[in-house]
């Protein structure tokens, strides 16, 4: 018998186990000295967070901050205009990773290009580009590339095929970004755009999948020189309650550490060999604009100056937008991500501002926080 | 409304119902329309009419093809009225350089399914368009059934009454994304395509007082359950653990990042009975379905929504689907 689909969840999803974590936090909460707020840094915990109804089975004094990690909700308006006009290029057709194909820009979204004859199609795996691209020899396929670590090297292998094999027609328009560096500024920044000086964030919950392929070592430093506490912790709603469980405890005992509650994958080091890859073709973009946030140094990835011949950023950079587009002036997406508010706080929250006609990044992805809001709403 | 049509006008969601409402409905606004039923009843309530346009890639999947859910779609549509399925139009528009053997297939699988629901083509249309006009092949079926049970509707859902689906859901949706997405599965899923009035007409032969019925095609069982809590004023209690949901679906849900209660069917249907019609409702339905399950029931607490109880005792709302179904990013 071989390990089946349903293993990798079944148990994690077990109500018995989640009610015996949800007593356990309740107990240990009680000697909490203070109320604590933990940042679930990831789209996809917040989605967890929301769908399984977790707020609904913690004590009061145990909060969540929606953090900044969903790869669709940080991309600034003016980068969605670069898809879209390199989508309604004639001798294009754009390839991207879900939910972008939904998000607004100043023109509208990649739908409403497609909608306008743009050839767009969305892929679940990158490596779909080459069937593409040798159907289509005439045309220049561009991957739109966005994500997080996790997505980062499926990309870093594509680069690395059409090199090898190749391949004339596929380029790329990288919007890589990474962890922990947003998460420095959110809690010690020191740049005009974003005063993180009053966040609220005492711990953080870092997602699983991104060091599975970075490891947990890219925390290494927030229990050292920030004070915060971190828990490397999986998707499933079991996972989420025992991350939790695991920081409740860190402060209940006073410890201040770094802890892998996702230990059935998670190691110190990572996946050396997704990491070369990366290394490779990738380098830091010195600032890279969050929606919500602004510019984050260090935060972002492009192709290295020996690949700029696959930058599709570089080729057609003479009709490309420049400018920088801010959000609606009432959209309080900054202070969400922040953690100052929630998004029920927000006037344009679920009236002008919904999943259908999003204004602020929260909004824009299934994953952002005002989306899961939204979208399970808050029963009790 | 946007000002232009998206895939997502077309998604059985709450795009879809605007593009309905604002443009179709305020043109057409009659009476018989305004109810927005599976199928318009009409001539005294004697009989059910009802057309379905059929679009699919790939035209071929694990257990149909497009010409047995052309035929199953409408019927099915007159079936969820409690009709018989009687007679019907058949309209194909099909792309120059189409294959003719791929196209006698198609209607012989239309031929099998229609003598399933003892109904018969009586008219027919054929336009042959430009390479790429068209994908491939679209048919258009209209129907018209004699209405065998009465009063079933969307609006008679009252607190107590128990919900219960017909077999294990999103089974089609789930074929076409994985076929579409080339996941190889170990196992044989295949879609529910099937004709659904034999097991009506088993329903009704039992005695059960059928208050609302459904097929949940696009949009899913959400889809269903919350336009009956929107047109009935009531709660719609769903209790999860309860949904059957094949592994295969489930594994296919995981993967791709969706919720199986939002995904197409074509051959399952959701049904609201009083209380005490429950148990016989359930035994009738299992003698064709062992997976089918009682998984609602109706109350007052949140009017028009639908409520997703979970084991450990949380709640969320359960919406309409929005949107273009996407797989997740990560």
């Amino acid at each position: 018998m071989g390990l089946e689909l349903k293993n990798l969840y079944d148990d994690f999803r077990d109500g018995d186990t989640i009610k015996a974590y949800a007593k356990i936090i309740a107990e240990d909460a009680k000697k909490l000295k203070k109320p604590i707020s933990i940042m679930e840094v990831c789209g996809g915990h917040t989605h967890t967070i929301m769908k399984f109804g977790l707020p609904q089975l913690l004590p009061a004094n145990v909060n969540f901050i929606h953090g900044p990690g969903c790869p669709v909700c940080i991309m600034p308006k003016e980068r969605i205009d670069h898809a879209y006009v390199l989508a309604m290029q004639a001798d294009v057709i754009l390839v991207t990773l879900g939910d972008m194909i939904k998000v607004p820009g100043s023109n509208g979204s990649l739908q409403d290009a497609r909608a306008k004859g743009a050839d767009v199609r969305f892929v679940y795996s990158p490596m779909e580009c080459i069937k593409i691209a040798e159907e289509n020899p005439e045309k220049k396929v561009i991957f739109f590339a966005i994500g997080f670590e996790t997505t980062t090297p499926m990309t870093a292998v594509l680069v690395d095929q059409v090199i090898k094999l190749n391949i004339p027609n596929i380029f790329f328009h990288i919007n890589h970004v990474t962890v922990p560096e947003v998460m420095v500024e959110l809690i010690d920044s020191r740049d005009v755009h974003v005063d993180s000086y009053n966040n609220q964030i005492d711990a953080f919950l870092g997602p699983s999948h991104v060091s599975v392929i970075s490891g947990s070592k890219i925390y290494d430093k927030f229990p050292r020189d920030y004070g915060r506490p971190v828990v490397v912790t999986g998707f499933e709603p079991v996972d989420a309650m025992q991350g939790i469980s695991m920081i409740v405890k860190q402060f209940v005992e006073e410890r201040c550490e770094l802890e892998v509650q996702y230990k059935r994958v998670v190691n110190h080091d990572g996946n050396l060999k997704a990491q070369a890859l990366i290394e490779q073709y990738f380098e830091k973009m010195s600032l890279f604009r969050w929606r919500g946030l602004g510019n984050v140094p260090d935060s972002g990835l492009k192709l290295r100056e020996a690949y700029k011949a696959y930058d599709a950023e570089v080729l057609y950079k003479d009709v490309l937008p420049i400018a920088e587009i801010e959000d609606h002036k009432l959209c309080i997406c900054g202070d969400i991500l922040r953690g100052m508010a929630k998004p029920q706080e927000c006037t344009i929250f679920g009236t002008a501002c919904k999943p259908t006609t999003p204004i602020g990044s929260c909004m824009v992805s299934s994953e952002g926080a005002c989306a899961a809001y939204y979208k399970y709403g808050n029963l009790i | 409304m946007t000002k232009t049509i998206t895939i997502a006008h077309g998604n059985g969601g709450e795009e879809n119902n605007e593009l309905i409402k604002k443009i179709f409905y305020k043109n057409f606004e009659n009476d018989i329309l305004a109810k927005s039923e599976d199928a318009a009843v009409i001539e005294d309530g004697k009989l059910a009419f009802t057309t379905d346009s059929f679009t699919v890639s790939p035209l071929f999947f694990p257990g149909g093809d497009i010409g047995k859910l052309a035929v199953c779609g409408t019927c099915n549509d007159l079936a969820m009225m409690g009709a018989k399925p009687k007679y019907m139009t058949c309209s194909v528009i099909i792309e120059e350089g189409f294959s003719t053997r791929e196209l006698e297939k198609i209607v012989k699988s239309m031929k099998t399914e229609l003598e399933i629901n003892g109904a018969i083509v009586v008219s027919g249309d054929t336009k042959v368009v430009p390479k790429g006009a068209v994908d491939k092949l679209f048919i258009n079926t209209t129907g018209i059934g004699t209405i065998e049970h009465k009063g079933i509707t969307a609006s008679g859902l009252k607190e107590g009454m128990s919900i219960l689906v017909s077999r294990d859901v999103g089974a089609h949706g789930a074929t076409i994304f994985a076929a579409r997405e080339g996941i190889e599965l170990a196992s044989s899923l295949q879609t529910d395509c099937a004709s659904l009035y034999p097991q009506v007409r088993a329903l009704m032969d039992s005695g059960i007082n059928i208050v609302a019925l459904r097929d949940a095609t696009r949009g899913g069982v959400s889809a269903v359950l919350n336009e009956w809590a929107k047109t009935s004023d009531v709660c719609v209690e769903v209790r999860e653990e309860s949904i059957p949901v094949q592994e295969e679906v489930r594994g296919i849900c995981e993967m791709l990042g969706f919720e199986a209660v939002d995904l197409a069917n074509e051959g399952t249907f959701v049904l609201c009975v009083n209380k005490e019609d429950e148990p016989k409702a359930l035994e009738v339905l299992q003698q064709t379905h062992t997976t089918s399950a009682v998984i609602a029931t109706v109350s007052q607490q949140h009017k028009g929504r639908v409520i997703l109880n979970s084991s450990w005792g949380t709640k969320r709302f359960l919406d309409l689907p929005t949107g273009e179904l996407l797989p997740r990013i990560c």
